[in-house]
């Protein structure tokens, strides 16, 4: 018995901690691969930055989106898999703001199609000149349309499907989530038929070629555009959460419900203004992020669900700022490591680096919640 | 199942009163589900004639649904013994099957020792019951890889790490990278985005091992002639043979999950899904358990995954996108999450009435409607808002049911987790023995029912005495 | 796996003659005890149990004999419940070292420390709500040749299972008849009241058939009436050679019924005697009694 179990014992200490220890180590060995591949010029360190660029443009994305997802998981306490189809309605409600507006309202394009984003095949984002630069109006309209809709969406699904069955486990609500993200992604495919479509018009965005050190980078207006839009919202929430009343009620309530429920703050409120401010952001990052694309289509907020998760995951459920900064680590981590793994298993490798944060640390980089 | 509950004169009977008790019930269970099935099979039947379907389309429809059918009782019961028994919140089947079909196809197909030209891909050659225990083996070993570390996470996280690591095994079989490779001088491969060819035919197979295949072969010519089932009747009979085999394994999940789950294995596993941390106190090594019933699980859907592709002719990685996975979920929760019957009955509604009624109704509908649908919702809309017009957009809704199939598909879902979360069969009532857990005859010496002498109500009590 | 412990039958260990003594002459049981030289199963040194730099016990030193009612109370957070925690294999204590039959237990998952004979129950009964009485009682027998899935489920090796099955089945309906619990064998425990969970945990954890017993809080929450039953039942089991350490918020059912008392304060040791040491020592009455209105 006695040995047994000090052999137990050890090997519980080997799957704990070299684990760890291996994957620090593996992480040591990639860094310097990584340096010996630029010094040896396998990898023209301009292609690295634009890798670099890249993941950071994704990494935005995903830790704009990633902050609505994690404060619903950590105020709610369940993982919203309908997230990724908030993401789609707000790609595509902005989408036929924008389209309406380029459109001069039906002037250049029949407003049906207009209205359906080009549905089957009928008008498309280059014809209509999409940009930044070119309509910007149209551009801005569908931001602000974006934010809306998804905000209205977010609180209709909430008081019809998730308010009447707030006691329930978090599983329960999982599962009901999932149901929720069905109807929504195929009523979106069944309204705006299931194609993908481009809708911006490459030759209408500007740019410049940057150069670094052995090669140019290529930067242009929509990806300075994602920039700015991502840093200013995220630096605006952080106001709100450091400055306001709502912004500490809401992180008390992250926290701890019961503990927010007995010091009166009001709790369907807080959840209302949950839902608020993360759809909104969920849907503009939607938006920017199909205006970054070029391209949408009815599964797209499902497909960025996953490394999004692993965002949230990384920088700890209910931490805003962990969303951003996992965001930006999974947003790299998929660009940078097509330098070792092939292309198709970038995303492959996101879900890997999450399942092993999961493994090492499941409290996220900022564990201890939402107060950071 | 209730019937063993309530019964404080149960044991007054004989052991055999008791012994037919129970077998009663499990023939109750039996039959409950041979009804339904039944019913599913007339209600189509109806359906065809209806439609004026020659004897061929008919038995092509019930073959069809009865495979369905079988798949998802099979991958439903393979779910509930990780779900409805051991609390393990698997949503990652498909991943567990994408490994069984693809490592038995690689097993399985002809062996290409040259280059082969493009776009084919050999395989090992292995006969196909061999590729198909390797398969199974595989998923239970990919099981084992996912489970010995992610066990630990609550069970969100590791719903999150499964689905993760199904979508990280599509992406491998979608990778070009593998998609032909040579080991030990065989060119074999995944075949990526193209997928893989299935050059075997379990039936066929199946049948030459047994020596029938000619004789088999004979049969279907003149029987197929006296139904008059057409030209080359032999595919009709073919799927019929292999829901025929379908049945028997569906049989074989019932029978072995049934047992799991009145063992006192599945005791254990129950125990778990209540409270891990009680059952430990009792001594049970919890980890053991719920890793060998996730393996064991993943085994199973791994067969489940074999069994529903390998006649499919061929498999591309886009079917192996997560929506399966939930569609099998859906098939459990309907049946009730915890019961064994139930999962099967949940498999057959949704194959018969979620994933294949509405397909069976937009071949009603194109069949009888000779206008075609509108391309675009806009054109759809548009007539019924200025001239009231429905027509257009209800031939739009039935050429577009594969999308809005999945849209009823999560507001049943929504429904049921609103109002029935237990299902139909749920509540887990399935009493984890072996035995009749009936006090046995030699210690009716005691006060039987004896009123409770503390005072303490026995139902809905909890709060009384806090 | 002989005789799974119909608790009815005496079949701890290394007490049988004492006890025999003890029924001989009532009278004479606390004498005998004092005198006679017991075995200490249980023994916890410098125990030290931190939570990300929050101290929850800071040393606790204590031993439990043979066949004693021991007690262990303590004001809220004074790490009675870490205590128990890291005793059963919960908590991994941060320092310090629990030895059971001498044996050094700490460190150990929750199952080992239970498959030595160490059994628990928690504070709030810990039922497994969806399974009926009967099946909470038939999960705890230890090695269960049934609970490999190989015998479960293969033709030739499942009936193996039957007959052991069947004894089991015999031994809970035995024990569920002495807590006089037998009228819900089939009830859903989740059904069960307050305190019929607390006797049911109870019977449960006697089916694993332990040599000592950790009860945590067991009379929180229970009726008076059912209390008593419940207290009825201890004694009878100490009698038999059990070994028990409960932790009591009850201060009076401590010192009614233990003949040894550990104190605990703000995760220290504060004190252990005789009920009569213990409430006469100036610090329990200050720390526990002033603390506490009860």
């Amino acid at each position: 018995m006695g040995v047994n179990d000090t052999y137990s014992r050890g090997r519980e200490l080997l799957i704990a901690d070299p684990v760890r220890a291996a994957l620090v180590l593996a992480l040591v060995v990639l860094l310097l691969d990584l340096v010996r591949q630029l010094v040896f010029g396998q990898v023209p360190v301009s292609q690295f930055v634009v890798l670099l660029k890249d993941g950071l443009m994704r990494g935005l994305f995903f830790g704009l989106a990633g902050i609505g997802l994690s404060m619903t998981y950590s105020i709610l306490n369940f993982a919203n898999f309908a997230h990724g189809d908030f993401i789609t309605s707000g790609a595509f409600s902005g989408m036929i703001v924008t389209y309406i507006i380029a459109g001069g309202f039906g002037a250049e394009a029949d407003i049906g199609s207009l209205a359906l984003v080009g549905a089957g095949g009928s008008v498309f984002g280059a014809q209509l000149g999409i940009g930044v630069a070119s309509t910007p109006l149209a551009v801005l309209g569908g931001v602000i349309a974006a934010a809306l809709f998804t905000i209205l969406l977010s609180l209709f699904i909430d008081r019809t499907v998730f308010e009447p069955i707030r006691d329930r486990s978090g599983i329960t609500l999982l599962i009901t989530s999932i149901g929720v993200a069905f109807v929504l992604r195929y009523l979106i495919a069944f309204i705006f038929d299931p194609s993908r479509r481009g809708v911006t018009d490459s030759n209408a965005v500007p740019s410049t070629d940057i150069l670094v050190y052995d090669g140019f980078v290529s930067v242009d207006l929509h990806e300075v555009s994602l920039l700015v839009v991502s840093v200013l919202l995220m630096l605006g929430l952080h106001l709100l959460l450091q400055r306001t009343k709502l912004g500490k009620a809401m992180r008390a309530m992250s926290d701890n419900e019961d503990l927010a429920r007995i010091t009166g703050i009001p709790t369907e409120r807080v959840i209302r203004y949950t839902w608020i401010i993360g759809a909104g952001l969920t849907g503009v990052a939607g938006y920017m992020f199909v205006i970054w694309n070029g391209t949408l289509h009815w599964f797209q907020g499902w497909i960025l669900l996953l490394p999004i998760f692993a965002a949230v995951i990384l920088g700890g459920i209910g931490s805003v700022y962990g969303a951003i900064v996992g965001g930006l680590v999974i947003g790299l981590t998929m660009s940078v490591s097509i330098v070792w793994v092939p292309t198709g298993l970038a995303r492959a490798s996101a879900f890997l680096v999450m399942i092993l944060m999961l493994l090492v640390r499941p409290s996220g980089i900022f564990s201890g919640g939402s107060t950071a | 199942m209730s019937g063993t509950n309530d019964d404080a004169d149960g044991k007054d009977d004989p052991v055999g009163g008791v012994r037919a008790a129970a077998e009663q019930l499990w023939e109750e269970d039996a039959v409950k589900l041979l009804g339904l099935i039944l019913g599913i099979f007339a209600l189509y039947l109806v359906g065809g004639a209806l439609l004026d379907f020659g004897a061929r389309q008919q038995v092509n429809l019930l073959a069809n649904l009865f495979f369905y059918i079988g798949v998802f009782a099979m991958l439903a019961l393979a779910l509930n013994l990780h779900w409805g028994y051991t609390g393990l919140f698997n949503i990652g089947v498909i991943g567990f099957m994408a490994i069984g079909i693809y490592t038995t196809a690689v097993l399985a197909k002809e062996p290409a020792l040259t280059e082969p030209a493009a776009g084919s891909i050999g395989g090992f050659g292995l006969p196909l019951w061999l590729a198909i225990i390797g398969g199974v083996l595989a998923a239970a070993a990919f099981g084992g890889l996912v489970a010995l570390p992610a066990l630990r996470l609550r069970a969100d996280y590791f719903a999150i790490v499964t689905v993760g690591v199904s979508e990280i095994v599509r992406f491998t079989v979608l990778e070009s990278d593998f998609q032909k490779m040579q080991i030990a001088g065989y060119f074999v491969g995944l075949g990526g985005g193209s997928g893989l060819i299935l050059d075997f035919d379990p039936t066929d197979d199946l049948l030459e091992a047994l020596g029938l295949l000619e004789p088999y072969t004979a049969f279907t010519e003149s029987a197929g002639a006296a139904l008059s089932l057409g030209s080359n009747p032999k595919p009709v009979f073919d799927s019929l043979l292999y829901g025929l085999i379908l049945l028997v394994f569906l049989i074989g999940f019932y029978v072995l999950l049934r047992r799991v789950g009145n063992s006192p294995f599945g005791r254990v596993l129950k125990a778990i899904r209540e409270d891990e941390e009680a059952t430990q106190s009792l001594g049970k090594n919890t980890r053991r358990f719920k890793i060998t019933a996730f393996m064991f699980g993943c085994a199973l859907m791994g067969l489940g995954g074999i069994l529903f592709f390998a006649v499919q002719g061929a498999i591309t990685p886009s079917a192996f996108r997560p929506r399966l996975t939930f569609f099998v979920w859906i098939a459990l929760i309907i049946g009730g999450a915890g019961s064994t019957t139930g999962s099967v009955m949940g498999g057959a509604i949704f194959a018969a009435f979620l994933f294949r009624g509405p397909l069976f109704i937009k071949n009603v509908v194109q069949q009888n409607v000779d206008s075609d649908a509108v391309d675009t919702f806009g054109q759809a809309v548009s007539p019924l808002i200025s001239g009231l017009d429905p027509f257009p957009m209800l031939l739009f809704i039935t050429d577009n049911l594969q999308q809005l199939q999945l849209v009823i598909m999560g507001l049943v879902l929504i429904y049921l987790m609103h109002n029935r979360p237990e299902g139909m069969l749920g509540h887990r009532k399935e009493e984890a023995s072996t035995i009749s857990l009936n006090r046995p005859e030699r210690s009716t010496d005691s006060p039987g029912a004896t009123p409770a002498t503390d005072g303490g109500e026995p139902v809905d009590g909890g709060d009384t005495d806090e | 796996m002989s005789d799974t412990g119909a608790g009815v039958e005496t079949n701890a260990p290394d007490a049988d003659v004492e006890i025999d003594e003890a029924e001989a002459h009532d009278s004479e049981v606390e004498e005998a005890a004092k005198h006679t030289p017991r075995g200490v199963p249980l023994r916890v040194e410098g125990l030290r149990k931190e939570f990300g730099g929050i101290v929850a016990v800071d040393g606790a030193d204590f031993a439990v004999e043979e066949g004693s009612l021991t007690g262990l109370i303590g004001p809220n957070g004074a790490g009675k419940s870490t205590t128990f925690n890291c005793i059963t294999g919960v908590h991994e204590p941060t320092d310090g070292a629990v030895h059971f039959r001498g044996e050094e237990i700490s460190g150990m998952s929750p199952d080992s420390v239970a498959n030595r004979g160490l059994v628990r129950t928690f504070q709030i009964a810990r039922e497994l709500e969806e399974m009926t009485v009967l099946e909470n009682m038939m999960l705890a027998p230890k090695g269960q040749t049934g609970e490999s899935l190989w015998r479960s489920v293969l033709p030739g090796l499942r009936s193996g299972i039957m007959g052991e099955e069947r004894k089991i089945l015999e031994d809970c309906w035995e024990m569920l008849d002495f807590f006089e619990i037998d009228h819900l064998a089939h009830e859903y425990a989740g059904n069960l009241s307050g305190g019929q969970r607390k006797l049911l945990e109870l019977a449960r954890a006697l089916m694993t058939d332990p040599t000592m017993l950790l009860l945590d809080e067991p009379f929180a929450g229970v009726n008076p009436s059912l209390e008593e039953r419940l207290l009825e039942h201890v004694h009878e089991l100490r009698e038999e050679g059990y070994t028990f350490l409960i932790v009591e918020h009850d201060m009076d059912l401590i010192m009614e019924n233990c003949e040894h008392v550990i104190v605990m304060h703000q995760g220290r040791m504060l004190t252990e005697g005789t009920p009569e040491e213990v409430q006469s020592n100036e610090q329990v009455i200050e720390a526990y009694l002033g603390g506490e209105v009860e």
